[in-house]
């Protein structure tokens, strides 16, 4: 394990494109520490900002605030990003495969366009997780994110495939003009799946409707008992059973498709 | 003074073709011989030397395409980056590249010379600023004129000697090179909501004018003032199937006079739909190849991400409605339109393989290389640094086929690319890319290597990988001064701008000044374009 500790904050936002498991998975103590980073328009040696230990490992561990620490684990396509406090924007962009982990808060951007592998973050996050980037036709593509506690806007914002989980609640236009993929929220605040296409948006507490969005039926989707075995192994618990309560489905937005379905559910009783 | 010694000369202009001799360079000339001392010796042994690219239509510089570039941040993400050095500048190239990539991007090209192709006169000034910041090619623009309400205004009552004054105020206001037709009456029509599709009926808001009224009229003021560019046409039913019928009624309807055709290509469908549109080259080729008054340039494209960027507002809305993706619309007050809708070209879509055939076909059917010439009607088709894909396409008829070979199979019988055997030469290409444009562009002092002439010479390796080739120029001269090296951006120097001064009757001032300021919401003083904001002016008098 290749392990970063955080020596003192930065005055500007570092960003560490380098940070991540296919950079250093071959590279030798001494070529980690000489490893690329820009603190504003200046280039660093990561050892100017991190204490270095280990070489050579697809297991990366970050200690300390990196919450000013920009695209941590851009990219990557395999190993191990373990982020042992904050982490800051971009986390996980673009990201193939493998595996983030961090403990505490994260900021916006995490898992934008990304098209595999797996975030967890044990805190909050800021918004645009798994968007498109400004301008992109399509989000994130595949994979899976699930954050513990709550999320800022525009959460999956034109995502195609792939799932978000967010246990807390999320803020405005959760599920902006998505074309596919799965969310499933605490809760969230105004407009929920504005102008979405296609996709599922799944809510476990009542959430304000956008008028373009009608209701269809209440039922227990037969895909969720699947599905939540699936998430259950990742601690997510997604109720199905008829004996618990139901879902009330909505179909929209009706300003584009009305392809697009919100599930809310209705706990029996 | 510089001599280039050693390589085999292209200068179709001069009937050279191929020959090895040297080509003599004082003072930003071509000259005769050079003699005395500090003379520096470029061995051009193994490469080709050619006359500077020109670019006879292309969107470079101005408001449409600042709005594009605003509208689509993800080209700009996933661009070519060039980064800050002593000798350059940063920015990025992409679908449409920043003021100062452009320049670098047409220099690695072997270009000198481009023409703005659609400048509002509302947005000269800023067109210019941007031109100014475009360095290593002279420049030039051609000013949106068939769409303009007084001038249409003129027409309806008849009066065409002073219509032509005002067009030619105009021109000179807008420090313009050419005019140019856009849609001729659609973009007037457009602001009603509707588009001008027949070139008999009166446009939207007119009772006499008529799209074909505007296309002849023009045309015929353009050449009485003597403007060394014909009328710079873009014609009605831009890209609709079945649009080969408009395209050679507007050639009928021209008469005679001067016109250069612009981007063919999305001119030459036919079909009643797009589920039946077909290429329409070969009936389209044999008509122009019998109207020598033309000329035209191809408008090809290639498969990829694009912008299309037009004063054609009532087709941009078209398009952004079959693709559904992000559509800017603007009106230009009382001149012309504006749509931006990013588009992406896939070999897979029946259409689109369509379009990639009719751009090649036109370039190897029309007969004469000197009035067909090499674009991408840039951004709209492909970016101007993919020419040199296209160039290979025409030289190796093998490549061809292979490309061919991907193409939908329904796609096949509807163009007649797979039956045409012909490959372009060295000297043809030189054609089509330099002494072909500069000779329609009414520049003399482009396009050969006679005495004379702008130093600016392109030296490519003589490599049978025709797109590697024309991709890196390993010199390139500008004005005599040498500018690439060994493939590299070595110096920089700034284009000039070249701007046609007409004559009118100053006169036409005081009839334009009381309308304009009724109709318009800036100050009539602010419109022209002062001549100190143009650096590096080259004006050209005539009439």
């Amino acid at each position: 394990m290749i392990t970063l500790t955080l020596k003192e904050q930065p005055g500007v936002p570092i960003e560490a494109e380098a940070l991540s498991p296919d950079v250093v998975a071959e590279l030798g103590h001494d070529e980690i520490c000489a490893l690329p980073i820009f603190l504003g328009k200046r280039q660093l040696r990561l050892d100017e900002f991190f204490e270095v230990e280990g070489e050579a490992s697809e297991e990366l561990e970050i200690r300390g605030d990196a919450g000013r620490i920009k695209w941590l684990g851009r990219g990557m396509t395999r190993g191990h990003l373990n982020i042992d406090g904050n982490a800051g924007m971009h986390l996980g962009a673009f990201m193939k495969g493998g595996t983030i982990e961090v403990s505490g808060n994260v900021s916006d951007w995490i898992g934008a366009e990304m098209s595999g592998g797996y975030i967890h973050i044990g805190g909050n996050a800021g918004g645009q997780i798994g968007a498109a980037y400004r301008g992109s036709l399509t989000g994130m593509t595949d994979g899976t994110i699930v954050v513990e506690g709550s999320a800022g806007l525009e959460v999956g914002m034109r995502m195609k495939r792939g799932t978000i989980v967010v246990k807390g609640m999320a803020k405005d236009f959760t599920g902006l003009e998505m074309k596919g993929g799965t969310i499933i929220l605490g809760g969230a605040e105004l407009r929920t799946g504005a102008w979405m296409n296609r996709g599922t948006i799944i809510s476990l507490a009542p959430i304000p409707l956008l008028p373009t969005f009608a209701y269809n039926c209440s039922y227990n989707p037969i895909f969720l008992r699947i599905y939540a075995r699936e998430l259950a192994a990742l601690g997510v618990s997604v109720p199905f059973e008829e004996s618990e309560g139901t879902y009330e489905l909505y179909s929209g937005d009706a300003a584009v498709s009305r392809k697009g379905e919100l599930l809310i559910w209705k706990p029996a009783g | 003074m510089l001599r280039i010694t050693g390589g085999r000369v292209f200068d179709p202009a001069n009937d050279i073709d191929g020959e090895v001799r040297d080509v003599c360079i004082s003072d930003g000339r071509i000259v005769a011989e050079v003699e005395g001392d500090g003379i520096r010796t470029i061995d051009a042994s193994g490469m080709v030397v050619f006359p500077g690219g020109v670019d006879v239509h292309t969107h470079v510089a101005g408001g449409a395409l600042n709005f594009a570039r605003a509208m689509t941040p993800e080209n700009h993400r996933d661009a070519a980056k060039f980064t800050h050095s002593p000798e350059l500048r940063a920015g990025v190239g992409g679908t449409t590249p920043t003021t100062f990539a452009t320049g670098y991007l047409y220099a690695g090209l072997g270009y000198t010379t481009v023409n703005e192709a659609a400048v509002p006169v509302l947005s000269a000034r800023h067109t210019h600023e941007e031109l100014r910041d475009t360095p290593l090619v002279d420049k030039s623009c051609c000013v949106l004129m068939a769409n303009n309400e007084i001038l249409l205004d003129l027409l309806e009552e008849g009066e065409t000697e002073r219509a032509k004054h005002l067009l030619a105020w105009h021109l000179w206001a807008a420090k313009g090179y050419g005019v140019k037709a856009v849609n001729p009456g659609g973009v007037t029509a457009w602001k009603w909501g509707k588009d001008a599709k027949v070139l008999s009926e009166p446009v939207e808001g007119y009772s006499k004018v008529t799209p074909a009224k505007i296309i002849s009229s023009m045309a015929a003021m353009v050449d009485e003032l003597k403007l060394p560019h014909p009328m710079h046409l873009h014609c009605n039913n831009l890209g609709a199937p079945g649009n080969i019928d408009t395209t050679i009624e507007t050639m009928k309807v021209l008469g005679g006079h001067r016109a250069h055709m612009a981007h063919l290509q999305f001119h030459s469908y036919g079909g009643d739909d797009w589920d039946t549109l077909r290429s329409e080259s070969v009936q389209l080729a044999e008509f122009f190849n019998g109207q020598p008054n033309l000329t035209a340039d191809a408008g090809a494209i290639l498969f990829g991400d694009s912008v299309t960027i037009t004063a054609d507002g009532p087709w941009q809305h078209l398009l952004y409605q079959l693709t559904g993706r992000k559509w800017g619309n603007l009106d230009v007050e009382n001149e012309t339109g504006c749509g931006v809708v990013p588009y992406t070209y896939k070999g897979t879509n029946l259409v689109n393989a369509v379009q990639w055939a009719v751009g090649l076909e036109l370039l190897l059917l029309i007969d004469d290389p000197w009035r067909i010439y090499l674009t991408t009607d840039h951004p709209n088709g492909a970016c101007f640094w993919r020419y040199p894909e296209i160039i290979q396409l025409l030289m190796n008829v093998e490549f061809r086929r292979e490309c061919i070979a991907k193409l939908p199979e329904k796609a096949l019988e509807r163009i007649h690319l797979p039956g045409i055997e012909r490959e372009y030469t060295l000297s043809e290409i030189a054609i089509i890319i330099s002494a072909g444009p500069a000779r329609a562009l009414g520049m003399p002092q482009k396009g050969h290597l006679g005495i004379g002439a702008d130093a600016d010479v392109a030296l490519y390796n003589d490599d049978p990988d025709r797109e590697r080739m024309f991709g890196h120029p390993r010199y390139l001269l500008k004005g005599g001064e040498v500018v690439v090296e060994e493939g590299d951006i070595r110096k920089m120097v700034d284009g000039r701008e070249l701007v046609v001064r007409p004559a009118y009757d100053e006169s036409i001032e005081e009839y334009l000044r009381p309308l304009f300021e009724q109709y318009y919401t800036m100050s009539f003083d602010n419109y022209p374009v002062e001549m100190e904001r143009i650096e590096g002016a080259d004006i050209r008098e005539c009439g």
